[in-house]
């Protein structure tokens, strides 16, 4: 196998490894998601005709935040024991250390996000089962989005004073096409009259995740040098 | 006086001069709207702040460009000078816009494309300047506000479209907008002195503003270097 990739793999597998043994990232965000689903049935009545206009944007708000939640962790197990200095000593390309990163995010993202679906759909009494394929795929899409940028934003907010007040600052202003897109997709999925758009919305995610992963992939290098 | 402080002085006639013309035409030249009225004037300041704003974002974005690739001071202060600027014109928009709309629309704000794209692009440049506050060191605040500063333009475009999409009420671009708009010949021309003013108005903020990080710099290289000679002694 290439060795770029190896390297990419060797980070994404002590990540993995490292989450596995702590869980501090997939714990967090999925009582926090957990708590957002549940302190949103206070804000409406959670009857079948308001969950079914509510539910694409309270998903994402709770995908999202958890999300955040578990981006502010992502660099600061580096930070012990001079573990990023390491990172940074290793004989590799800097877009390797990113791509590891955005692995791992990803996949911790994405368990988080699988849990909290099964949990909304629960809670809310909603039928997720009819359009489960399209679904994970604007899951997929949407979540990448957020991880490819969020992984950049991570290490640009490591570092500074308040750098956990500082990511979802600099993450949901710039992460606000994505949002709308994947709640968009989402509730064309839920809505039967809005089937149509679902197309047009998966494009604009697709877009909106080959634009930033280009974009933070050549950024990457500039954040975490020394 | 030295020849730099001879353009400065010129450059503030200048200034002078075109902001005088363009208050005088805009409120006692133009003609009325008809259906508008007065309100319609705020349009002239609206509009070109919002035009400077762009182009103040727009430097932002080149100067973080020019500094990843070069690492010259001159970007980060360009970037850091222009940025403030934008933000404060994009204030200006988004305060003189419902004051017109609250007469015109008959609300404050709607959540229409171009109203919320401005609103968001306020707020990415409200958070390059947390950043920027929120990092000591000179070298690699000025690394992270170049990134951020790229990133949030790029977004821009994709936040307008996304929006677009979801719902837009906005007046449609009265220049080289579709059939049916257009300005009459004299609003256009005041409209295009008005903007003139404000770009000079620009250069004007902007070639203070990096004077004074420029200067504030300097006496913080000197305080640390006072501060190291008395650890000396």
């Amino acid at each position: 196998m290439n060795l770029f990739f190896r390297q990419v793999l060797a980070i994404y597998r002590k990540d993995l490894l490292a989450e596995w043994r702590g869980k501090e990232m997939i714990s967090s965000m999925l009582v926090f998601g957990l708590l957002v689903i549940v302190v949103f049935s206070f804000a409406f009545e959670p009857d079948t005709e308001e969950t079914a206009r509510l539910m694409p944007g309270l998903l994402w708000i709770a995908m999202g935040f958890a999300a955040i939640l578990g981006l502010n962790r992502s660099f600061s197990g580096e930070l012990r024991l001079g573990a990023l200095q390491g990172l940074l000593l290793a004989p590799m390309d800097r877009s390797a250390i990113y791509l590891g990163k955005l692995c791992g995010n990803l996949t911790f993202m994405l368990l988080a996000d699988g849990v909290l679906l099964v949990c909304f759909a629960v809670l809310y009494n909603f039928s997720v089962l009819p359009v489960l394929w399209k679904l994970l795929v604007v899951v997929f899409l949407g979540t990448a989005g957020f991880a490819i940028v969020g992984t950049l934003f991570s290490a640009v907010a490591l570092n500074t004073r308040m750098s956990e007040v500082l990511l979802p600052i600099l993450q949901l202003p710039i992460t606000v096409p994505l949002m709308i897109a994947a709640i968009e997709a989402t509730a064309a999925l839920s809505n039967p009259s809005r089937t149509a758009d679902y197309s047009g919305w998966l494009q604009m995610l697709a877009a909106f995740d080959i634009i930033f992963f280009v974009l933070c992939l050549w950024l990457f290098e500039f954040v975490i040098e020394e | 006086m030295g020849q730099k402080s001879w353009m400065a002085a010129m450059g503030g006639g200048a200034l002078l001069l075109v902001m005088l013309a363009a208050l005088y035409s805009t409120f006692l030249w133009v003609p009325t709207e008809r259906t508008m009225g007065h309100v319609q004037r705020i349009f002239y300041f609206h509009m070109p702040s919002a035009v400077i704003a762009s182009l103040a974002f727009f430097v932002v974005f080149v100067s973080g460009i020019g500094y990843l690739l070069s690492r010259k001071s001159f970007w980060d202060r360009l970037a850091l000078s222009s940025a403030e600027i934008g933000l404060t014109f994009i204030t200006i928009t988004l305060i003189t816009g419902p004051i017109w709309a609250r007469p015109v629309w008959g609300i404050w704000w709607t959540w229409d494309a171009r109203l919320t794209t401005t609103l968001i692009l306020g707020l990415i440049y409200l958070s390059y300047l947390m950043l920027r506050a929120c990092v000591i060191d000179k070298e690699r605040r000025a690394t992270l506000a170049a990134v951020v500063g790229i990133v949030g333009f790029i977004d821009v475009p994709l936040v307008f479209f996304s929006i677009r999409w979801f719902r837009t009420q906005h007046p449609q671009p009265v220049l080289m907008g579709g059939q049916g708009s257009g300005l009459a010949p004299e609003m256009r021309l005041n409209l295009l002195l008005c903007v003139i003013a404000f770009l000079v108005l620009f250069a004007w903020l902007l070639r203070l503003r990096y004077r004074l990080e420029t200067l504030s710099e300097e006496v913080e290289s000197i305080r640390q270097g006072v501060l190291v000679s008395r650890g000396e002694s």
